[in-house]
């Protein structure tokens, strides 16, 4: 497994045999508030680096989360459908959105680190 | 300590919220429980007469199974509303300073007018030669909207704000239709209610937002940049939501016109300046307004409203059926393309059935000939003297982001005064429920942070604005002095403390379920 | 001025305070060529007196209906409202709160709308409803743009007997969303003509039951026939009260219930306001349009309740909203459910069956005049005559014969020529013998 890059929009990516997890990272998670509701795409649908890939909402705010790199769902978290209060509790983990099947690694790679993520979020 | 009264406030932190009652209600806050609770079969509480024939022509559609509604006599029926109402705060009873809202005092003179069997028992589709005066009536209050904002037709049959916002944009698009012309974005400021944007993509619009500047206005050379072919109106809300007017008005309609694009305003804050300036001297092509606003119908509790939109020259042919002639048999309805066209007009379409908020009409029609001209300035006059004393009254302690010059009909102010309490907007406007006032408008609009928009309109007192201002002032020390229990589990005082949100949304409860069947005891 | 507290005196201090010399120094960001230094020219302020005097004249320019035997309907219902019921609605707390943004302390409005909400669920036979349209016909509207979204789809089937004002509001507002619209054709008498225009590109089917003619049919085959194609089955009901003795919607299998609420708890107003009821199922809840209360507790364990699903909204989803909708019929909503609290059960169903009573009395008796022939076997309180003569003439003699009978169908479809002589005539509990007899007779005399 690789190690987990992110995005601007606070989206973690973690790829494993060429199939990247996605979900929105703690960070996200906090300034959202209890999250209240998902909605998530459908398996097979493609989508293009930076386009809508599904939505998260708390009681008084709806976002979009981005695809971080293009690709094809391959599966997708009906857990947090049914719990949504599982994006707060583990935003890292099971708390995870979708699974994309990876397109172009170099996409992957040209995400931010960890380390420079936590230098983004400082300065917010 | 004395409070105002010279009753003596408790010491103790009001100990008398520890007492336990044997009904679970408190003194004239009664629990109140649904009408599906409070319900038996066989109760009624209207008397009908007796049936005189058997059959029916139902066709084999007669409902089988009962509904579900709860039987009740009219005394149990009165008691309870007038219970559920005591859970509210009104106008009525108290300085309402909601932001944007334009909460006034709504004279019962009105409400006496619409219920007069001339305005409220005459049927929409009646034969028009038996509705001659409400015809009349809608044509009357047409002329004050016009000559209040100097734009020479209007569009009456829009019900509510967002529904004229609406209106407006389609007359827009049918004008560039009739020009040839498909034009695809309209331009909103950041500032925005979130109406202006919901409107524009309802009616197969694009929305670009432009910025505002540090002066809380549109920046009108960004506007200018993105203005273009493409661009089909420019929507902005005058005064605007930061309670500020856009004083480069002119400018922004001229940029626009030359653009081939139409300017919209949204007349949500038309209070500030009614009788003061007409917005047909700005260059605006259409605008709504909100009779439950800015001429007193009440709100309801969230309606109904009424939104007519004025209109230029340009636009004026295009307004929504139904129309209103007069010729010597007196007022006619068109209520039909054909028949409008006839008569040269290109009506879009229609925007609901019937003619329009009969009842609001009234009401406003009402409010505006108890003003006059010389009411009407004085209303505008008042409103921006009474929100200038707040915000000169309270800007020392809170922060006001555009406090150097003056407001309008509201002032605006911002949380840096709450750095480092502990404290945030949203406690402020909790801790004002327990002050006895209902809280201002908060976290809008979004361009300042942590937003509290107070708007007291022109019917509060000197006396009563001087109350708020100390209870502000109480509280901005309260919350400067690290008193941070009073506000963070507020309110304690009210019929409700603070509600699950996150609980509802998560699993919506939306409508009362009969409850399970009891279980069969086990022995 | 009587409704301005502020004296010179105070208006002198407040300025004093701010730092301004004058009002117009407040104004000083109005450019100057548009800042009036005169009253604008209209009449100057009035005192009550003076106020009644003024719109009393309008009002008495207009028959009421309450004055004349009543027959017209349409789309509007004259019922009798309880005195209860006006009095409940004008309690300030009701009549002059604002929307409740704050539900410690609009209680009484969010528990009266989620009553409202079970109300409408169960009268329409569907789980979920919204606290109100602004109408029936923009709630049509909006569940037709509803339509769309849920299943993707562009093309929307429009009924030929859903009442041409709904017709035209619809289409005013979706073809401006992009949505195409197909109608069919107007027909009193026979069966729908629109469910063949249904395919597999369709986002909904738009119905009314009992239709704009009165006809009342069972519209499970069509609701069968729409699920086959993939799009929704949307049914408007015009006169709610037919709810007390008919199937309703939801038993027939429409997924969305749009319903014009006036006749309960309204007086007719000349169109407005009035309040759209709309019903849908559960999984579609996130879908929907406008305002939804839910029930919650607060910090201390007490039930209450608090808008909710408000993610779906303007104020925060902006262009993504389901509706831009803010407002909507709060008042109305509370005589509705002020009304239909108080009617209950058994006088829900009385009020029904006497309105279809009176109608089935006014249609026997009408068919009886020479010429006259109904055209609408089943109905519920509204029916269709075919008279000898045009009837936009033949309601204006009836008008200068003191009755109000009825809408001609050519007042609304004023270009199908075969509804000339089509006549739409409404019932309710408030017709009387005598208003029949008086209606018979003066048509006996129009028409000879």
């Amino acid at each position: 497994m690789s190690e987990t890059r992110y995005t601007k929009d606070h989206e973690w990516v973690r790829v494993d045999g060429g199939v990247a997890t996605v979900g929105i990272t703690q960070y996200a998670a906090e300034q959202l508030g209890d999250v209240v509701f998902v909605e998530l795409p459908k398996v097979g649908k493609a989508v293009e680096k930076g386009g809508e890939a599904a939505v998260v909402e708390s009681v008084k705010a709806a976002s979009e989360v981005y695809a971080p790199i293009s690709g094809e769902i391959v599966e997708v978290n009906g857990a947090i459908e049914g719990e949504p209060a599982k994006v707060n509790a583990e935003p890292m983990g099971g708390g995870w959105f979708i699974k994309l099947k990876v397109k172009d690694a170099a996409e992957v790679s040209a995400l931010m680190t960890e380390a420079q993520y936590q230098d983004y979020v400082k300065g917010l | 300590m004395m409070n105002k009264q010279g009753r003596a406030t408790t010491g103790s932190g009001g100990h008398h919220m520890d007492i336990e009652t044997i009904s679970g209600d408190r003194g004239l806050d009664h629990e109140e429980p649904l009408i599906f609770e409070l319900g038996r079969a066989g109760k009624c509480g209207v008397d009908l007469p007796d049936l005189e024939i058997k059959h029916d022509r139902l066709g084999g559609l007669r409902r089988r199974g009962q509904i579900g509604l709860p039987g009740l006599s009219e005394p149990e029926v009165v008691r309870h509303f007038v219970r559920l109402s005591r859970k509210n705060y009104a106008i009525d009873a108290g300085l309402y300073p909601l932001g944007s809202c334009t909460m006034k005092h709504n004279p019962r003179l009105n409400e006496k007018m619409a219920r007069l069997p001339g305005f409220a028992d005459i049927h929409p589709l009646q034969p028009v030669s038996t509705v001659q005066g409400a015809l009349a009536l809608i044509e009357e209050l047409a002329f004050w909207l016009k000559t209040l904002t100097n734009m020479p037709a209007v569009a009456m049959s829009p019900k509510a704000g967002a529904h004229g916002e609406q209106c407006g944009l389609k007359t827009i698009k049918a004008a560039h239709k009739a020009r040839g012309e498909k034009r695809s974005v309209i331009l909103v400021p950041e500032s925005a209610h979130g109406t202006n944007p919901a409107t524009a993509a309802l009616v197969g619009y694009t929305v670009e937002e432009v910025p505002a500047n540090e002066r809380g206005r549109v920046d009108v050379e960004a506007l200018k940049a993105k203005l273009g072919p493409h661009v089909a109106a420019v929507m902005l809300t005058n005064p605007n939501t930061c309670g500020l007017f856009e004083n480069d008005m002119r400018a922004i309609a001229d940029a626009v016109h030359k653009a081939g694009a139409y300017f919209y305003c949204d007349g949500a804050n038309f209070n500030a300046i009614v009788g003061k300036v007409r917005p047909g001297d700005l260059g605006i092509d259409a605008m709504h307004i909100n009779l439950h606003k800015t001429f007193s119908t009440p709100h309801g509790g969230g309606g109904p409203g009424a939104g007519p939109v004025v209109l230029s020259a340009a636009l004026a042919p295009f307004a929504p059926l139904p129309l209103i002639v007069h010729d010597a048999g007196g007022f006619r309805l068109v209520e039909d393309k054909a028949d409008a066209k006839a008569r040269d007009a290109k009506p879009f379409g229609r925007m609901c059935a019937f003619h329009g908020q009969m009842g609001m009409f009234v009401r406003a029609l009402a409010y505006m000939i108890s003003h006059g001209a010389d009411g009407l300035a004085q209303v505008a006059e008042d409103a921006v003297l009474n929100a200038n004393y707040i915000l000169a009254s309270l800007k020392d302690v809170m922060s006001a982001p555009f406090g150097k010059g003056p407001c309008m009909h509201e002032a605006l102010f911002d949380d840096t005064f709450l750095k480092d309490t502990g404290v945030t907007t949203l406690d402020i406007a909790k801790a004002l429920i327990d002050e006895g006032y209902h809280p201002m408008t908060m976290y809008f609009p979004l361009v300042v942070h942590g937003a509290m928009l107070i708007e007291p309109t022109e019917t509060e007192s000197k006396r009563s604005l001087d109350e708020f201002v100390a209870v502000m002032r109480g509280l901005v020390e309260k919350a400067k002095g690290n008193d941070k229990s009073r506000f963070q589990g507020a309110p304690f005082l009210a019929p409700r403390r603070r509600l699950d949100e996150t609980a509802a949304a998560r699993k919506p409860i939306l409508r009362w379920t009969p409850p399970a069947p009891k279980a069969q005891a086990a022995e | 001025m009587r409704y301005l507290p502020l004296t010179e005196a105070d208006r002198r201090t407040m300025l004093g305070v701010i730092g301004a010399k004058s009002v117009d120094d407040l104004f000083r960001d109005v450019p100057q060529e548009a800042y009036l230094t005169t009253l604008v020219d209209l009449p100057m302020h009035a005192g009550e007196i003076e106020v009644e005097r003024q719109l009393g004249r309008l009002a008495a320019k207009n028959v009421s209906a309450g004055a004349v035997p009543f027959f017209v309907g349409a789309g509007a219902y004259r019922h009798h409202v309880p005195a209860s019921v006006d009095h409940l609605i004008q309690r300030s707390e009701f009549l002059t709160s604002y929307t409740p943004y704050q539900p410690e302390i609009a209680q009484g409005t969010l528990q009266y709308l989620f009553e409202f909400q079970t109300q409408v669920a169960l009268l329409t036979g569907m789980e979920v409803a919204n606290a109100s349209m602004y109408d029936g016909s923009t709630g049509a509207t909006e569940a037709v743009l509803m339509a769309a979204r849920v299943t993707g789809k562009k093309r929307v089937v429009l009924s030929g007997n859903l009442h041409p004002h709904y017709v035209e509001t619809i289409r005013t507002t979706a073809e401006t969303a992009g949505l195409e619209i197909v109608t069919g054709k107007p027909a009193p008498a026979a069966g729908e003509t629109a469910d063949h225009l249904v395919d597999d590109q369709t986002a909904c089917l738009v119905v009314q039951n009992p239709d704009f003619f009165g006809n009342l049919r069972d519209i499970t085959p069509l609701s069968d026939a729409t699920h086959a194609k993939g799009a929704l089955l949307i049914a408007v009901v015009t006169e709610v009260v037919s709810l007390g003795a008919v199937t309703p919607p939801g038993e027939m299998g429409a997924d969305i219930v749009v319903a014009e609420g006036q006749s309960v708890g309204n007086p007719l107003n000349f169109g407005g306001p009035y309040v759209g009821l709309f019903a849908t199922r559960q999984k579609f809840v996130r879908q929907m349009p406008g305002r939804l209360v839910g029930e919650t507790a607060d910090v201390d364990g007490r039930r209450g309740y608090v808008l909710t699903l408000s993610t779906r909204e303007q104020h925060i989803r902006r262009e993504k909203a389901t509706s831009n909708i803010c407002t909507n019929s709060g008042l109305c909503s509370l005589a509705f459910t002020i009304h239909l609290a108080l009617l209950g059960e058994e006088g829900f169903a009385r009020l029904a069956a006497l309105s279809h009573e009176r109608a089935v009395m006014t249609a026997d008796r009408l068919s009886k005049v020479k010429g006259v022939e109904l055209v609408t076997p089943t109905f519920f309180n509204e029916f269709t005559l075919k008279l000898p003569k045009p009837t936009a003439e033949v309601v204006e003699k009836l008008a200068k014969e003191h009755v109000l009978g009825g809408v001609p169908a050519s007042r609304l479809l004023p270009h199908d020529k075969s509804l000339t002589n089509h006549l739409i005539v409404a019932a309710t509990e408030l017709t009387t013998p005598q208003d029949i007899d008086a209606f018979a007779a003066a048509l006996t005399k129009v028409l000879t």
